[in-house]
């Protein structure tokens, strides 16, 4: 049997998970940390030129550092993370120096590259590969503006990584429920043509990639899962017949049970019968979810096909300037002033002569959240949330300027501006396609700390 | 009689570009027996017209109990670039939970949730 943790749902999730998953759970075979969504490469772009050695999650040094004290200690497991971003190179130099300095030179890290497929995007425009996979559009219609581009990797590199003996393996893009199935693949040695356990593996790794939502975290009846502030991360128990049991370190908060394992296994999945992975494709209609108590769930009856032709890419765009500032508003028809007020600023914007690409003015406590599905209600204090989004950051800029004017001119009642003027940021849009996986071949390096 | 989807299912949602995924848990195999008859995609698609959902698509995942629904278009937007404050479809669940249902009172006792 194999242990396999997460403790890492996302970018900027709690750092001290994994060092506490570790101690919680000594016996840990191998450690995961997913640092990827969707338009994180965007972010690590933008810091990457600013600096070339950046480009990666910097947190995950520290995380390594905060492991350091336990490999120290002999600790043998294995850290597996997407971490490198779009500079997996930079993010190992980062991490070995970091482990020299600590005094753990007996580790190897493996840096898997080869995932970036812009200048391939770039150079064909006008392929139907490269068409967005969700609207159909040509590439060619954003090809000035696009950004990162970059191809799912699955296992493979991990796997191949691993057999070279590294200890931590660091990669850029990869699927997130490769990062569990590769050490599966690799400790159980089964072929690729094992598709029913590898699609039970990559069942395991979707089932903790987002760390404590596994736990109870976001879970629908929340309110009564225990002692949340101290919530266990996840781990599977993985068996040779590509089964597992989820499951989270004794002693620590939040429960594992059939509600939260269900939940998670239909966390943004689009058809259950047919969840495409670099790896296999795989079925979850045979599925069993059996709950053992004490926080231990057994997950059975995975089915998988062999993977398809393509890797899934995902690139981002440049796509205009955007920025949302809020206030609050006490008193009578408070939903009514807060909406005048609201009016107000874009009128002003229009009157400093900009024409806003998009608006939309929110009343918080009014169902913003289900915005026409519930009635309004009459409420004595909401909040105005104002969000904006133009080509030309001009336009957002001087919207971040006309909020404030509001505490003087707007409704008595009008309060809480103490975030100060909304910050205008780029945004980037998301343009998901396919890519032959013979035309990007994946690089694995070993090297020594 | 009428109840809310909450008092018989539970859920989970996310983003997928524009749109939004939401997967629907019925408490009990009777539970998910009155769904699957009732929670059609026509039904999803009518309550979360107003946030402008299209072509919604339901999948049956029968051995769990499980009506998955791919909502394009829900977000107006998505995660990078919806204005909304649920840019990325946190709330959706929990708005679908407020969805008021018909449900045979004889059988509502075997669809409610047991506690967690």
């Amino acid at each position: 049997m194999l242990r396999i943790g997460n403790a890492q749902g996302f970018w900027g999730d709690s750092v001290d998970a994994p060092r506490d998953l570790l101690a919680q759970q000594p016996d840990l075979d191998y450690l995961t940390l997913d640092y990827l969504a969707e338009v994180s490469m965007s972010i690590m772009a933008a810091q990457r030129a600013k600096d070339p050695a950046l480009g990666y999650a910097r947190d995950f040094v520290e995380v390594v550092k905060s492991l350091a004290p336990a490999w120290k200690a002999g600790s043998k497991c294995k850290l597996i993370a997407n971490a490198g971003g779009l500079n997996p190179q930079g993010c190992a130099a980062a991490c070995a120096t970091a482990l020299r300095e600590a005094g753990c030179t007996h580790l190897r890290i493996g840096v898997v590259t080869g995932d970036d497929v812009l200048a391939i995007l770039k150079s064909r425009a006008d392929d139907p590969m490269f068409k967005n996979m969700e609207t159909g559009e040509p590439l060619s219609s954003m090809l000035d503006r696009i950004f990162t581009a970059n191809a799912y990797f699955g296992s493979a590199p991990i796997v191949d990584a691993l057999a070279a003996g590294a200890d931590i393996v660091i990669t850029g893009r990869t699927a997130d429920p490769s990062l569990v199935a590769a050490p599966a693949i690799f400790h159980y040695g089964w072929g690729w043509d094992q598709h029913d356990r590898i699609a039970g593996a990559l069942i395991a790794g979707h089932v903790i990639e987002c760390g404590a939502q596994v736990t109870g975290g976001i879970s629908t009846n929340w309110l009564d899962v225990p002692d949340i502030a101290n919530i266990g991360y996840p781990f599977v128990e993985m068996e040779e017949d590509g089964s597992f049991v989820v499951t989270k370190p004794k002693g620590t908060g939040g429960v594992v049970n059939e509600q939260t394992v269900k939940e998670q296994l239909f966390y943004e999945i689009g058809d259950p019968g047919n969840y495409i992975s670099p790896d296999a494709r795989v079925s979850m209609l045979s599925l069993t979810v059996q709950d053992e108590g004490n926080d231990r769930v057994r997950v059975r009856g995975a089915k998988g096909q062999a993977a398809t032709d393509s890797y899934k890419v995902s690139a981002t765009y440049r796509d205009g300037y955007w920025a949302q500032g809020m206030l609050t508003i006490f008193g009578r028809d408070a939903v009514k002033k807060a909406k005048r007020c609201g009016e107000i600023v874009i009128e002003r914007v229009r009157r400093a002569g900009y024409e806003l690409g998009q608006h939309n003015i929110e009343c918080i406590g009014t169902g913003a959240c289900g915005p026409g599905l519930f009635p309004t209600p009459d409420l004595q204090e909401t909040v105005l949330r104002i969000a904006v989004h133009d080509a030309h950051k001009e336009a957002v800029e001087r919207f971040s300027k006309e909020l404030a004017p509001l505490v003087t001119s707007g409704t008595q009642g009008v309060t809480g501006f103490s975030a100060g003027r909304p910050r205008v940021s780029p945004v980037f849009g998301y343009w998901p396609c396919l890519i032959n996986k013979n035309e990007v071949p994946y690089e694995v390096e070993v090297v020594s700390i | 009689m009428q109840i809310r989807l909450g008092d018989i299912a539970y859920a989970r949602s996310g983003d997928k570009g524009s749109g939004a995924t939401l997967g629907i848990i019925a408490y009990t195999a009777q539970g998910y027996e009155v769904l699957r008859d009732h929670l059609t995609a026509d039904v999803m698609e009518t309550y979360f017209e107003p946030m402008g959902a299209v072509s919604v698509k339901r999948y049956e995942v029968p051995n769990l109990h499980v009506l998955n629904f791919v909502m394009p278009e829900v977000l107006a937007g998505g995660g990078s670039r919806s204005l909304r404050i649920d840019a990325q479809g946190k709330a959706v669940g929990q708005v679908a939970l407020e969805m008021p249902i018909e449900v045979p009172g004889h059988l509502i006792q075997q669809c409610r949730k047991a506690t967690i």
